[in-house]
Formats: C-alpha cells, structure tokens, sequence
C-alpha cells in the first residue's frame, strides 16, 4: 500500500505531477474543442432547419459523415490527412520538407468535427421546441430578424439544449483520450507511460478511470447548476 | 368561332419563380463542394481500384471486418446478458443491490472506453500469479479476449440504462393488469413487460449498436487487426493515405446500412401504432 501512495505521490519517487499535467492537457483539450464545436453545431442547425432544400441537404450530408466514422478514424483521417495535405501543397508550391501537425490541433479539430455534427442535433431539437409564436411575437414588437434571434430565440434555445449539451461535453471529455494514440501527453498517454515504467499498469489506469470519473462528477455538478441558472426565469408551480 | 372563356381557359399563373438569396446560393455552393468532393473520392476509389496497395491489402481489408463484426457481435450478445440482472438490481428497492449496480454503471458510463480496455488488457498482467492460479490467464492473455470483455462491460452498464429506462416507462396499470389476471410475476415481466419494453427500447439498442461499432476501432490499439487495425498496419507499411480512405467508406457503408435496417425494422414492429 505504502509502495502504490509512493508511486502516485508528487516529486521526483513519484508519478503524481506528471498525471496531473496529463489531466491539464485533457481539460485544456476538452475546454478548447467546445467552444469551436457549439459554434459550428449552432451554424449547421441553422442550416438543417433553413428553407432552402439545398442548404438542409449539405449539413445533413456533414452530419452523416461525422456520426457514421468511428472517432478514432476521424481522429486519423485529420492528423495524417491534413499533415499529407500539406506536404502536398507544399510541393505544389515547389518546396519539400517533412510537415508533423501539432497533436493537440489535429485532436481539437478531429473532436470539433464530432461534436457540431452531435451538437446540431440538440440544437435543431431544440429550435423544434420554441414555438413560432415567439418568432412572430418578436416581429411584432419591430424586431429585426437578427434581435429576434438573440433576444427572443436564443435565450430560450440555450435552456432547451442544455441537457442534451451537457451529455455531450460528458461524452467529448471522455473522448479525448483517443488523442493520446497520436501522441498527445494527455492523462491516458502518462499514466501508460508511468504503468510501463513501474509495471503497475492497474494502479495507473485505474487512478486514470478515477480522474476521469471525479472529472464527470464535477461536470454533471457545474451542469446542474448551470440548468438552475438557465432556469431561473420559470415560475415555481 | 367563339373564342373560350378567357377566365377558365386560362391555366394558373406558374409559381413565382424562387429568388437567388444569399442562403440560397450558400446552400447551392456548399452542396457542389459536397457534389464534387464526393466525384473525386468516386474518381479516387475507381482509379485505385486496380493498385497494387488494393490487390495487397484489399483481402485483409475484408479479415478486419469479419474481426470487427465478431467482436461487435460478441461484446453486444454479451453486455445483453449482463445488463439484464444489473439493470434488475439498479432499480431493486433494496440498497445491497441498488447501489453497486449505480456504482457499476456510473463507472463505466463515466469512464472512456479507451481507459477501460487499457485497464483490462494490461491491468490483467498485475494479477497474473493469481489468474494463474484461477487459471484464468489464458483467457486474459489473448488481446481479443480482452477487448471483448471490456467492451461487454462497458455495453452491458448502457444497456442496463436503456432496459431500466424502458421497463419504468411502462404504465404501472399493465403490471397491475397482469396481477388481476392471476399472472406471475416473472410471467408478467417476460410476457406482458419486455415485449412492450423492447418496444420503446429498440431506437436506444439501434443507437448502442452503432456507438459499439464505431467504438469497436479502439480494439485496434491493443494489436487486434479489425477493420482500423488492418488499415493502421497497412497505412504503416505503405504510408499511403488511401488506407484510411477505404477505412472510412467501409465504416459509413456499415454504420449506414445498418441505419436503415434498424429504421425498417422499428417501422415494421411499430406498425400497429400507426394510424
């Protein structure tokens, strides 16, 4: 037991601060994918409930794409994509080197491209739950489309998609590890190291389990009380 | 010749024509960007269809998919089995077995499957003298054995929810119903119960299925050549990216046909309650 709290402590007979810079790039990663993710979800809701056939076809096509391919695939297709796709290009341009993409930045935009295809779902359901009445209420008192859609709209769409949001930031949490099999020193990638060096791989995968449990914890509390505060507007019946 | 009635011969004025706005050509030219991204991949494929990286790998390509649909299948035959008495002592009103079972699935709910298996695969080797002594440790030693078993967990501790979550949807009257009837409750349950349960039930299982296939890639990092293994190895020989390429085709055919089976099939078994 002494030997394992060893293992886990901070300092140099220890594992313990380079888990917990593990745990840094997994929130850092997590906390920059989705503000990119709820963006690009919003827009391409917007897109699946337009009038125009042309536009709901492209972003249901997005849509398709993104759900159907196993992230880890996604996760690839950037990384070595991206990285060929500009060697190309460079070549094009007469110029050959060796191009390696930042881990984090294929990881972020790899976790973006799943979570807006996710997100425009919960979004798009919930613009099916404001009624019209309050678009039609917003053009009668002289809005514009445009402040209608922040003023009336959006606020309302918030507290509607924020349960379903809220699964999703869950899920994207638990999806970066993945992006420690292209190299990312997120918290599975350290804690593997640290299993290989000390062969305790149960110790360290279960301390990673534990984090990323204790990380949920703490997300489902701030969601609740994010929902509290989406919801401070409703009466009390 | 009397000329017709102008006013009911004439045919009704043709629709206005629709106008260009500026969401309608965004829409037309995000819709060529997709019309001519997928032509080129069609080009893409055909013309690589005769390549020598085909002929080398295509074949492994078609083991990879027999590898994943058996670890897919196994985990969710499996985590089907399981998930039904946890998602019986989830909801029990006795405390023993309520909350580990909320224990249960709060962690591997909580958890990333990538971990998971991780934890299993070379957790195992921390216990291996007392494995061994269970004799256990062959089962353990085999990477596929590994995946599957912590993919079974993990589909079991979903599907306990999705069972949960349709058995309490069902209207306590049919219970009550079937008591009146005279029938037992283990009778109820299975006869009058689940069918009405699975009903509900069967978008979430379609959903689980495609979620298993899709997290079925991540068996490929513990050496286990499915279709993603296959296609890391092949890449890594080549370093041509036309490996993903078909990887990725593969996946969407399956995740799609799959789609529309399951869409069919909930069509067909909910029929009845079409009017």
């Amino acid at each position: 037991m002494n030997e394992a709290l060893t293992l886990i402590s901070f300092g140099p007979d220890g594992w313990g601060d380079e888990i917990a810079q593990g745990v840094g790039i997994t929130i850092s990663l997590a906390l920059a994918t989705l503000p990119f993710g709820l963006i690009l979800g919003f827009l391409i809701a917007l897109a699946k409930k337009s009038e125009e056939p042309s536009l709901r076809n492209a972003a249901n096509i997005y849509t398709t794409i993104f759900r159907g391919l196993p992230e880890l695939l996604t996760l690839f297709l950037v990384y070595y994509g991206a990285q060929i796709g500009i060697q190309e290009g460079l070549k094009f341009l007469g110029v050959e080197t060796y191009v390696e993409i930042n881990s984090f930045v294929a990881g972020m935009v790899a976790l973006a491209l799943v979570f807006s295809s996710y997100a425009s779902e919960a979004f798009l359901s919930a613009f099916r739950g404001i009624p019209q009445g309050q678009y039609e209420g917003g053009y009668a008192l002289g809005l514009t489309h445009k402040k209608t859609m922040g003023l009336v709209i959006l606020p309302q769409l918030i507290r509607l998609a924020l349960p379903a949001l809220g699964n999703l930031w869950l899920i994207l949490l638990k999806e970066t590890a993945l992006v420690s099999v292209i190299g990312l020193s997120d918290l599975v990638r350290q804690s593997g190291i640290a299993a290989r060096v000390t062969k305790e791989p149960f110790l360290f995968f279960g301390i990673a389990c534990l984090i990323y449990l204790v990380l949920a914890m703490i997300s489902s509390a701030g969601l609740s009380r994010v929902e509290a505060w989406s919801k401070r507007g409703e009466v009390n019946r | 010749m009397i000329a017709a009635n102008p006013a009911t011969s004439k045919a009704p004025p043709p629709p206005p024509a629709r106008k260009w706005t500026n969401t309608r050509i965004l829409g037309h030219v995000l819709m060529a960007l997709w019309i001519v991204a997928g032509a080129y991949l069609l080009f893409y494929l055909v013309s690589n269809i005769q390549s020598p990286f085909v002929q080398k790998y295509g074949m492994k390509y078609v083991e990879g998919f027999g590898v994943t649909v058996q670890i897919v299948s196994l985990s969710l035959l499996i985590g089907a089995a399981l998930s039904v008495p946890i998602a019986f002592a989830r909801s029990s009103k006795w405390k023993v077995f309520a909350a580990p079972a909320y224990g249960y699935v709060y962690f591997f709910r909580g958890t990333p499957l990538l971990a998971q298996t991780f934890l299993i695969y070379y957790g195992a080797g921390t216990f291996r003298p007392f494995l061994s002594d269970v004799g256990l440790w062959w089962f353990f030693r085999d990477a596929f054995n590994c995946a599957v078993f912590a993919f079974a967990l993990n589909t079991s501790a979903y599907q306990a929810e999705i069972l949960r979550g349709a058995v309490q949807n069902i209207a306590k009257g049919q219970w009550e119903g079937a008591e009146a009837l005279g029938l037992r409750r283990p009778v109820t349950f299975f006869k009058v119960i689940l069918p009405q349960a699975l009903m509900v039930a069967l978008r979430p299982y379609g959903n689980e299925i495609i979620l298993m296939i899709k997290g079925s890639a991540i068996a490929s990092i513990v050496t286990i050549y499915d279709v993603m293994g296959e296609t890391r190895r092949a890449y890594s020989r080549t370093y041509d990216f036309q490996a993903y390429i078909w990887a990725a085709v593969l996946y969407l055919m399956i995740v799609e046909t799959l789609r529309r089976i399951w869409d069919k099939l909930e069509a067909r078994l909910t029929r009845h309650l079409k009017r």
